[in-house]
């Protein structure tokens, strides 16, 4: 009976102490966006039961990699479906690294795109077209996907942006999302000046690009690059800014 | 005449159980194990040098952080579950006991020995790795430089800059911590399994099982809870999943460093006191049953 007694009390105060200590640590993870994976039944059908099983037991980032070469063999061969399927799996398994969300949408919205537009087996350039577009769209919600999972990186929000310049033209949105890679910690120094870059190609909004810009300009040497000081001789222009408050030109 | 007078407990007494285990281990060649993760790095790294420098250098650091944890964790179940049916088996246990030794003495001996051995372990591949790690950094910083030949020295150091954070990262030490903590309380448990456990191989099966059950209860239970509600006894069984078993989940930090992410100071110790609390606890238990132990 006493053995009994000394047991239960023995696993209520383990219980005690260790159950509120792993909640505590649970929520830390929660808080900082670890273990972010959820237990998807779907994924299991993906990778396979070993795989999945793996994944769930510490060695998450394990089979991330190595789905991540096969998906690198895929890109070799051009086999592009392939390089979408497993760069779910990957970024499923693994959503809080950047490079695979970063990858993924630039396999996508890059390489796959392009190489829709000149695929030799579709004649008609209508559908080579909408083939392009998917693609796009594809590389863009991987990185709105990864954006949800990591909204204190910089990377895929100047990833977005690029995208939006590079293949949709929206120098609008391209500037918002710079301007929000620039306002977080660990952005590159460039990402500020090109949202003002982007703006100054946006239609109405001239004016709060030249104050933008010239801001730059004024910031130093090191900022005085040649884009930035034709994007401030244009808007000048446009502007019909007076030639005493204009920028000298630049010494050729 | 000189009179001596006998300890109870005895720091010195356990030293010498502790040496006495961590020789015999070394005898069994484990460290063998560790030609096999340099093997793995240095493959590793051959490999994928045909990667851009970031893809590089997070594959490497996940294969060599997730081959470590592996590692450590074989180590410790396997070294720990041989110990007292071996010493049963031999006979030589009965040697020890009936000497003034006791039997808390004897299971910290051999826990101690065992953490010992999975020190030197984890030193030795942390040591590799970073060497494997630097030697990547050194390359890929002097392709680098050659590259951006003639840029602007504000590019050359963001370039170079780019380059150093994506291999070092202060968190990696805070990850390796972890990952020894952990097989700490692997071999604790094991330790605990092996007191009223008759064969080895049973021990190990058990530790499989228990592995698994460790790193899923808290994914399993929050989806069961999630998609089939809760019933009394479903409740009941996942309580007491969550009372015996470790939280293994919480030990896996590895997967956040490599992707990136700085692990905060408090969440470190959080984790390494939790690791302690489940080392000691086991160790209790161990105590508890060993010391009942009709030998």
């Amino acid at each position: 009976m006493m053995r009994i007694l000394t047991v239960i009390l023995g696993a209520a105060l383990f219980g005690a102490v260790k159950l509120p200590a792993e909640h505590a640590i649970s929520e830390a993870h929660r808080q900082l966006h670890f273990r972010a994976v959820d237990f998807d039944p779907a994924l299991r059908k993906q990778i396979g039961q070993l795989g999945f099983i793996a994944g769930l037991s510490g060695f998450r980032s394990l089979v991330a990699d190595v789905l991540f070469v096969q998906a690198h063999v895929a890109w070799e061969r051009t086999e592009w479906s392939r390089v979408l399927l497993l760069f779910r799996q990957v970024t499923t398994l693994q959503p809080r690294a950047i490079l695979f969300w970063d990858s993924a949408a630039w396999h996508m919205a890059w390489n796959a795109s392009a190489a829709a537009l000149r695929d030799p087996s579709q004649p008609r350039l209508a559908l080579r077209i909408k083939a392009q577009r998917e693609y796009f769209q594809l590389g863009k919600d991987f990185l709105e996907r990864g954006i949800r999972y990591n909204p204190d990186r910089p990377e895929l929000y100047e990833a977005l942006a690029r995208l939006y310049r590079d293949k949709y033209n929206d120098h609008e949105r391209a500037a918002a999302f710079f301007d929000k890679a620039a306002g977080l910690p660990g952005a590159p120094n460039y990402a500020k000046r090109f949202a003002a870059y982007e703006l100054s190609y946006c239609e109405g909004r001239e004016k709060e690009a030249y104050g933008r810009l010239h801001a730059l300009y004024a910031a130093g040497e090191n900022e005085r690059l040649p884009t930035l000081i034709r994007l401030l001789k244009d808007l000048e222009i446009k502007l019909a800014v007076p030639p005493d408050q204009r920028i000298p030109d630049p010494i050729p | 005449m000189t009179t001596s007078t006998h300890r109870a407990f005895s720091i010195g007494r356990i030293a010498a159980i502790a040496g006495n285990t961590f020789t015999e281990l070394t005898r069994l060649k484990v460290f063998y194990v560790i030609l096999l993760f340099a093997l793995l790095l240095i493959g590793n790294s051959i490999f994928m040098a045909q990667f851009t420098f970031q893809q590089e250098f997070q594959v490497l650091k996940d294969i060599a952080l997730g081959s470590m944890s592996i590692l450590t964790s074989v180590l410790a179940v396997v070294a720990t579950a041989r110990l007292i049916p071996q010493e049963i088996e031999d006979r030589t246990i009965y040697t020890i006991l009936a000497k003034p030794v006791a039997r808390l003495e004897y299971l910290l001996g051999k826990l101690t020995g065992v953490l010992l051995l999975l020190a030197i372990s984890v030193i030795i591949m942390s040591a590799l790795f970073f060497i494997v790690l630097k030697v990547r950094q050194q390359t890929v910083l002097s392709d680098t430089l050659r590259q951006m030949h003639g840029s602007s020295p504000e590019q050359m150091a963001e370039a170079l800059g780019a380059v150093r954070s994506s291999a070092f990262q202060a968190s990696l030490f805070s990850g390796i911590a972890i990952i020894y903590v952990k097989a700490s309380v692997l071999a604790a448990l094991t330790l605990f399994v092996s007191t009223f456990a008759t064969t080895t191989i049973f021990t190990t099966v058990v530790m499989v099982f228990v592995y698994f059950i460790g790193h899923l209860q808290s994914t399993a239970r929050a989806y069961w809870l999630q998609t089939n509600g809760a019933g009394a006894i479903t409740k009941l069984f996942l309580a007491f999943v969550a009372l015996f078993f470790p939280d293994l989940q919480l030990f896996n930090l590895l997967d956040d460093i490599v992707a990136g992410t700085a692990i905060p100071l408090a969440l470190f110790a959080k984790t390494a006191t939790l690791g302690f609390f489940y080392t000691g606890f086991y160790l209790l238990l161990a105590w508890w049953v060993f010391y009942r132990k009709e030998l």
